[in-house]
């Protein structure tokens, strides 16, 4: 494996990391609060659809990306209505958002573009185009370096950025701010939070609309920055792997990058090979699918250092017993 | 005192709740520019006027009966297994291993040993899941989430690279053997003077789920084993000063749902495909979360509430074809289902004990 492949394939888990790792601290922020959220792949679906068609529609890619969180803001406020206001099974609602959102999207984008549920394919400015670094250009033959900035470190869409951003920021609100102490402690104990005067509700909804939003910019990133347009289901059950890193992370900022960034660097393996050979055992691509499951059961079943979640997660919170 | 008659909280709130998720349909199909009530006349056309139609509902109908059951005999133990998806695939394994090569004396025999084994593998893809929940507090919804795509991508490597015939293409394994058909409504009615639609996929494990759904009856009412799984699903503390072990009845409950997931492939592989296919659930492992909940968890509920959505699924089907509405749409009335009856239930429970109080307040 040459310099090049390698820089090729850090470069492609750069990008498949970044809807990861953005619907991973959508996840950190709903269950730091105490609200599960099986529902990141419909809210991911649902804004990747409405930021395609929405930026197809007007060409314009920004305000493809407002209603994109638009939408995805919606769904998590559902989430927050059946979850937190009427007090129901927070996984039974994250369920049916993925429903509602892998059946609506089909649904209406059939009947609004008549191509089979897709969306018109995007170009120009109808889609995220790569952010040249300055100096990309002239250094890119720098040995080593030169790769690494220009093709690594420069060339990504904006998302991608915003992305890597959004750790350090969600560290600092969560562990350096008022909000973030409150929030942490209305997933730990909303019993003391509510004693202390502060409205365990408004919390709770600023976290899943927080949620919404960092589930709508990943959606928007699937649909007009990695791809140009909307393809049926296209998450593809990435929801389900932000899921899973998050528990890998145990609910923290910085190890929901690294978890992500692993994840995003099995699936680029994955697509570059068909099967990879390790200490001569032949592993099958399948295999290669399966592995971020696979190791989340594991680091649920405790084995190897135990994820343990926010204590009153899933658990709606009744003032009076 | 209960806030409200029995039959309110098995009929009338489960009533009101479909009627909102179909009254949010209706405004979807508006919203696309389709006429909702040409839309139901279409589906109950296409589910029920002819013997086909008919038949295609029933074959539905016993997918979601044995989907409904698992999750609701997990339900009782107050546990959420997701993984019926991933169980029903596995199942389907054990059925194709059980047609494919043995040359049975009669088809039922065949269909014993093939229930059994879709029993088993779906049981022993509930067993880790069940198993860590119970031993390391592991969530069971999370770990049945990743199983069941951990199932999907093992069930796609034994197509790809074991089970698929040389020079196929298709990932999926050759057609069972003569010996392993199961008789349709077709064969089975024709004795009878009864004339049904050849090609339609209904057959004889219609009638198995209905007797599954009656064993479910049994188990969950009637026996010891019944009790401590409803008692466990009450009051896990209850439950363990009654000397009930929880770490028995989790890994029990479980199984015995897994293996009723699993079962769901007698249907549609061994009765409909005739062979394994890569997706050959379709889904229907997540259906039956939506006909467990409409269906409170009862055995006789499930059967009806598979019913409907068999009657869904086959008028869905008709949609598509005759109004260019999409299959889709049935997913979403899906969803609206999960949504009303499971997750805002307290928004109907809530106005309607509030009537009841006032009737009862009135009267006395």
């Amino acid at each position: 494996m040459d310099f090049l492949t390698i820089i090729q394939i850090l470069d492609s888990t750069l990008r498949l990391a970044t809807p990861l790792l953005l619907a991973c601290l959508a996840g950190l922020f709903s269950e730091r609060a105490g609200i599960f959220d099986i529902g990141l792949e419909g809210k991911m679906l649902a804004a990747a659809f409405v930021s395609a068609a929405v930026a197809a529609v007007t060409g314009s890619v920004w305000a493809g990306l407002m209603a994109g969180i638009g939408a995805s803001v919606f769904l998590a406020l559902l989430h927050g209505l059946a979850s937190i206001t009427f007090r129901g099974d927070q996984l039974i609602s994250g369920v049916a958002i993925n429903f509602l959102a892998a059946g609506l999207t089909v649904v209406i984008g059939q009947s609004w573009f008549r191509i089979g549920g897709r969306t018109p394919a995007l170009s120009g400015d109808g889609r995220f185009l790569p952010v040249e670094w300055p100096f990309a250009d002239a250094l890119r033959e720098v040995p080593i370096i030169g790769g690494i900035y220009s093709e690594l470190i420069s060339g990504h869409t904006i998302l991608v950025y915003v992305a890597l951003l959004a750790v350090p920021l969600s560290w600092y609100v969560l562990f350096r701010t008022r909000f973030g102490l409150r929030l942490r402690a209305v997933g730990e104990n909303p019993a003391a939070v509510d004693t202390a005067g502060i409205s365990v509700i408004r919390l709770r909804y600023s976290a899943v609309i927080i949620a919404g939003v960092l589930c709508g910019l990943a959606g928007a990133y699937l649909a007009t920055g990695l791809a140009a347009g909307f393809v049926k289901d296209m998450t593809a059950g990435r929801g389900f792997i932000a899921l899973a890193a998050l528990i890998f992370a145990k609910w923290r900022p910085w190890h929901a990058l690294y978890a992500t960034l692993l994840f995003g660097l099995l699936e680029a393996i994955g697509n570059r090979y068909q099967s990879i050979e390790i200490l001569g055992i032949t592993l099958p691509g399948q295999f290669m699918q399966a592995l971020p499951y696979i190791l989340t059961v594991v680091i649920l079943a405790g084995f190897v250092g135990k994820a343990i979640p926010p204590r009153a997660g899933g658990e709606p919170y009744v003032k009076e017993r | 005192m209960d806030k409200m008659p029995k039959w309110a909280d098995v009929v009338l709130i489960p009533l009101i709740n479909f009627a909102l998720a179909m009254l949010v349909s209706g405004l979807v199909i508006l919203a696309i520019g389709k006429d909702p009530i040409v839309a139901i006349k279409t589906m109950i056309e296409g589910a029920f006027y002819t013997t086909n139609g008919i038949g295609y509902t029933l074959y539905y109908t016993t997918n979601f009966i044995f989907t409904g059951l698992a999750v609701s005999v997990a339900f009782h133990a107050r546990m959420f297994n997701i993984g019926g998806e991933g169980q029903a695939l596995l199942g389907g394994l054990g059925v194709a291993l059980m047609s494919l090569w043995i040359d049975w004396p009669h088809w039922t025999v065949a269909l014993f040993f093939a229930t059994a084994s879709a029993a088993l593998f779906g049981a022993a893809w509930a067993f880790i899941p069940a198993w860590l929940q119970s031993k390391r507090g592991s969530h069971i919804v999370i770990t049945t989430i990743m199983f069941n795509f951990i199932g999907f991508s093992v069930l796609n490597y034994v197509l790809v690279n074991q089970l698929r015939p040389k020079g196929s293409m298709d990932p999926a394994t050759a057609s069972f053997s003569p010996s392993a058909q199961l008789p349709t409504f077709n064969e089975m009615l024709a004795p009878l003077g009864i004339e049904f639609s050849k090609h339609s996929p209904a057959n004889v494990t219609f009638l198995i789920a209905l007797l599954a759904a009656f064993l479910v009856w049994v188990l969950i009412w009637h026996t010891k084993l019944g009790y401590q799984i409803r008692g466990l699903g009450h009051s896990d503390t209850a439950a363990k000063y009654a000397g009930i072990s929880s770490h028995k009845i989790i890994m029990i409950s479980m199984l015995i749902s897994g293996g009723l997931a699993g079962m769901m492939a007698i249907n549609n592989v061994m009765g409909e495909a005739e062979r394994l296919v890569l997706n050959a659930t379709e889904g229907a492992g997540f259906i039956g979360i939506a006909v467990a909940l409409m269906g409170r968890s009862h055995p006789l509920g499930v059967v009806i509430a598979a019913l409907l959505f068999g009657f869904l699924y086959q008028g869905g089907a008709e949609l598509a074809l005759w109004e260019n509405i999409p299959r889709e749409l049935v997913v979403v009335i899906q969803a609206l289902v999960i949504l009303f009856t499971g997750a805002l239930d307290n928004m109907v429970r809530g106005p309607v004990e509030r009537v009841f109080l006032r009737l009862r307040g009135g009267a006395s």
